[in-house]
């Protein structure tokens, strides 16, 4: 029997969950958003998102053999990227647009900060950043039905009036994945209850913006009272808030490890996100805000480091 | 009422149902059996036999080599064939004496000092040290001494650890349903050495069986109780159970007497009361061998130094080779490369396993997901820790606590990246602890 054994240190029994089931379920929970674009939008949304997913793996793939490393493409994390990439583009956009963006998240923002864990910004939205200032004209024009027009987040600054069901359900102009609440909705149900993410983040990020909306609205918009319901309700439907804060702002690698650091990382994501829609150039708000509330997570996690259990800590 | 527990922990595959309904079998040595004279932590034992010598069962063979150690005595009856080192379970090569069983089980006069009603505090304390027990959840620290704390007044809870937390070990279970009087006796014998002290028995809810039986024992004993605990693992870790019990929250640098608790596992209360009521030494104890690798699971009552392939031959004997032989349970126990090793006092299960899952996953990069965060009962930050481990920065390895780490290995346990958390933070500690000791 000596020769068939295995020594290892303890623990001998490891979970079934891997990182790969993980980022499996992420690009599952996915689907729903992406399905609901491609109907909204149609083909270009489709050949987009194929675009976007295809080169975030080649990407990959090719880094990492020029480079002698282990190639990681099947722990499915560059499909997650290359999709929530794909589901922030415009679909009008053209698709080189998206591939180039994919490069640029992977090779730059992923890969030469170290690869998988090592990255301190969500790939897939350095990336959209870095396709908005390189492309503000196209990342911001949003085609619907064959007609140029601003999106529901666009006319609310401009204090036009806006329908919150159409919000809801997504037939209104936008990136590929952001418009369907419901379809966004669906998903990260699906992920709380496997248990890959929770409600920490997303739920304090949504709350504190709701919050800052609530009370300095009225300064941004003339028209708008103190905790004016129909303002909130298209401003929390509006826009990548719901994409970002279920799928981008709870991004692993990105987001404080500790419990109490993620508290304020969501209440960091929402007050900035109110501060760049009400009062910054853009309607929009939620990307800018994640990728800098990315830089504050080294500072988030060291303020916030919890005690030890018989040391005064949490019990 | 909720049920009692702590924060953290994680919740794997039991396993339990292997061994869970096999009765205590008793096993008779075949071969040479061997006593280590370290089996406790302490000084090893000075044997006070030679070679040559007939023993009987039940004679002392080792003589305690320090406050801090405990004596070892001969589990049958036979001749002194050599002191000289051999392999435990553990890896290490210890000073042993090896035994050659006469086959006659011929068995010293066993008789207890005076009866428990007259006994002074310090004839119980006597007797238990003198019978060589040590704690046999699997720490192996002499019991006498952890009876001994310096304030025995302030002992509030003297905690019998029936949680049995570890998958796959029913050893405390058939204990619990076969003999459960002698585990009330132990704690009723504990009870006296501590005036102010209330006995609590916390028993894991998967076993309800044992709850019952337990509370039926000790309904009309005012100073004991019995509670139901949740079951998830580590709830038998000496830190969890005394916060699922009493509220009261221990750190490394902690005793569980400074806060007032005193805990033993069921086989050591079992062989404290053998020691004091019969006059019995420790020289025996339920081991469970299970595992899909071997063919019939049971738990089995074994002679120290018991040869551990004989135990699995009385298993019935290897299904399919196993992979993976560890003595122990699955979370902590360690992983050994024979069995021609001896059951020694610390020995509570060997576990034989057709496929080692530690190496089907290979580790691959942290993603930080924290759920090691999650499972840490010691609420710190596993793959951080592990991080400064691996890169030896012991400063902030220390300055954030890695040295409250109990080596659970929960965090290994949950880890999506299969990372060996639990082995790179356990290394450092061993380095840290031994770099503290220096200075």
């Amino acid at each position: 029997m000596e020769n068939n054994i295995k020594m290892s240190s303890s623990p001998h029994i490891r979970s079934k969950v891997t990182s790969a089931n993980i980022m499996l379920c992420v690009t599952i929970a996915l689907l729903p958003a992406s399905a609901f674009g491609v109907w909204n939008f149609g083909l270009p949304a489709f050949i987009m998102l194929l675009s976007t997913t295809v080169s975030a793996v080649l990407t990959e793939y090719i880094y990492e053999k020029l480079m002698h490393r282990k190639v990681t493409i099947n722990d499915f994390s560059a499909v997650v990227t290359g999709l929530l990439l794909g589901l922030n583009m415009p679909a009008s956009a053209p698709w080189w647009m998206g591939a180039l963006g994919s490069v640029f998240g992977i090779l730059v923002v992923k890969q030469l900060f170290g690869g998988l864990g090592q990255n301190f910004m969500n790939p897939a939205l350095g990336a959209r950043c870095f396709l908005l200032i390189s492309f503000t004209g196209q990342m911001t024009t949003f085609i619907y039905d064959g007609v140029t027009g601003p999106t529901p987040l666009a006319m609310l600054k401009n204090g036009q009036s806006v329908d919150s069901m159409e919000m809801l359900v997504g037939t209104i102009p936008g990136t590929i994945g952001e418009t369907s609440v419901i379809a966004i909705i669906i998903g990260a149900i699906f992920l709380i209850l496997i248990g890959a993410i929770d409600l920490r983040i997303p739920g304090t990020y949504i709350v504190t913006f709701v919050i800052f909306i609530g009370i300095f609205g009225q300064f941004s918009n003339a028209n708008v009272g103190f905790f004016d319901v129909q303002y909130i309700t298209a401003h929390l439907c509006g826009g990548g808030l719901m994409l970002g804060a279920w799928f981008m702002a709870t991004d692993y690698v990105t987001s404080p490890i500790t419990k109490r650091g993620q508290i304020v990382y969501g209440a960091l994501l929402g007050i900035l996100t109110g501060l760049f829609r009400l009062f910054g150039g853009s309607a929009e708000g939620v990307s800018y805000a994640i990728i800098i509330s990315n830089l504050f997570v080294p500072l988030i996690e060291k303020v916030t480091l919890p005690k030890p259990f018989g040391k005064g800590g949490e019990k | 009422m909720a049920l009692l527990t702590f924060k953290g922990g994680v919740h794997p595959d039991d396993g339990k149902s292997l061994a869970k309904d096999k009765a205590i079998v008793e096993v008779n040595p075949k071969g040479d059996l061997v006593y280590p004279v370290s089996q406790h932590i302490g000084a090893p034992a000075s044997p006070i036999v030679e070679v040559g010598e007939r023993v009987l069962k039940g004679q002392k063979i080792a003589e305690a080599g320090g406050f801090v150690s405990a004596p070892v005595y001969s589990s049958v009856s036979g001749t002194v064939k050599a002191i000289e080192p051999h392999l435990n379970p553990t890896g290490a090569t210890v000073n042993c004496i090896v035994v050659e069983n006469d086959g006659e089980y011929e068995e010293v006069e066993y008789k207890p000092a005076k009866p428990l009603e007259e006994m002074a505090k310090e004839d119980i304390l006597n007797a238990i040290g003198e019978a060589g027990v040590v704690g046999m959840g699997g720490a192996g620290f002499p019991t006498r001494v952890k009876l001994s704390p310096k304030e025995p007044d302030k002992i509030d809870y003297i905690i019998a650890n029936c949680a049995e937390c570890e998958p796959y070990i029913t050893a405390d279970y058939r204990r619990m349903i076969e003999t459960p009087e002698k585990i009330v006796g132990g704690m009723k014998t504990v009870l006296k050495l501590f005036d102010n002290a209330k006995g609590i028995f916390g028993v894991e809810d998967n076993k309800p069986d044992c709850i019952e039986k337990l509370r039926e024992l000790t309904k009309d004993e005012p100073r004991m109780e019995v509670m139901a605990l949740k079951t998830k693992y580590p709830q038998g870790g000496e830190r969890q159970l005394i916060y699922a019990t009493t509220g009261r929250a221990i750190n490394s640098a902690m005793l569980p007497a400074d806060a007032g608790c005193v805990v033993d596992n069921v086989e050591t209360m079992i062989n404290i009361y053998q020691a004091v009521a019969e006059g019995r030494p420790s020289i025996d104890r339920v081991v469970t061998v299970s595992g899909d690798a071997v063919n019939e699971p049971g738990n089995f009552k074994v002679l120290f130094g018991t040869n551990q392939a004989e135990l699995i031959e009385a298993a019935g004997g290897f299904k399919e080779e196993p992979e993976k032989v560890i003595s122990g349970g699955p979370m902590m126990g360690f992983s050994m490369f024979t069995l021609d090793v001896p059951v020694t006092k610390t020995n509570s299960s060997i576990l034989c396993l057709t496929k080692d899952e530690v190496a089907k996953y290979e580790p691959t990069a942290c993603i930080n997901c924290g759920r090691c965060v999650d499972a840490c009962p010691s609420r710190l930050i596993p793959s951080r820790l592990a991080d400064y481990a691996e890169h030896h920065d012991e400063e902030a390895f220390a300055k954030q606590d890695g040295l409250e780490c109990m080596e659970c290995g929960s965090c290994s346990y949950v880890c999506p990246a299969k990372r060996p958390l639990k082995q790179s933070i356990g290394s450092m500690r061993k380095i840290a602890m031994a770099n503290r000791k220096k200075k």
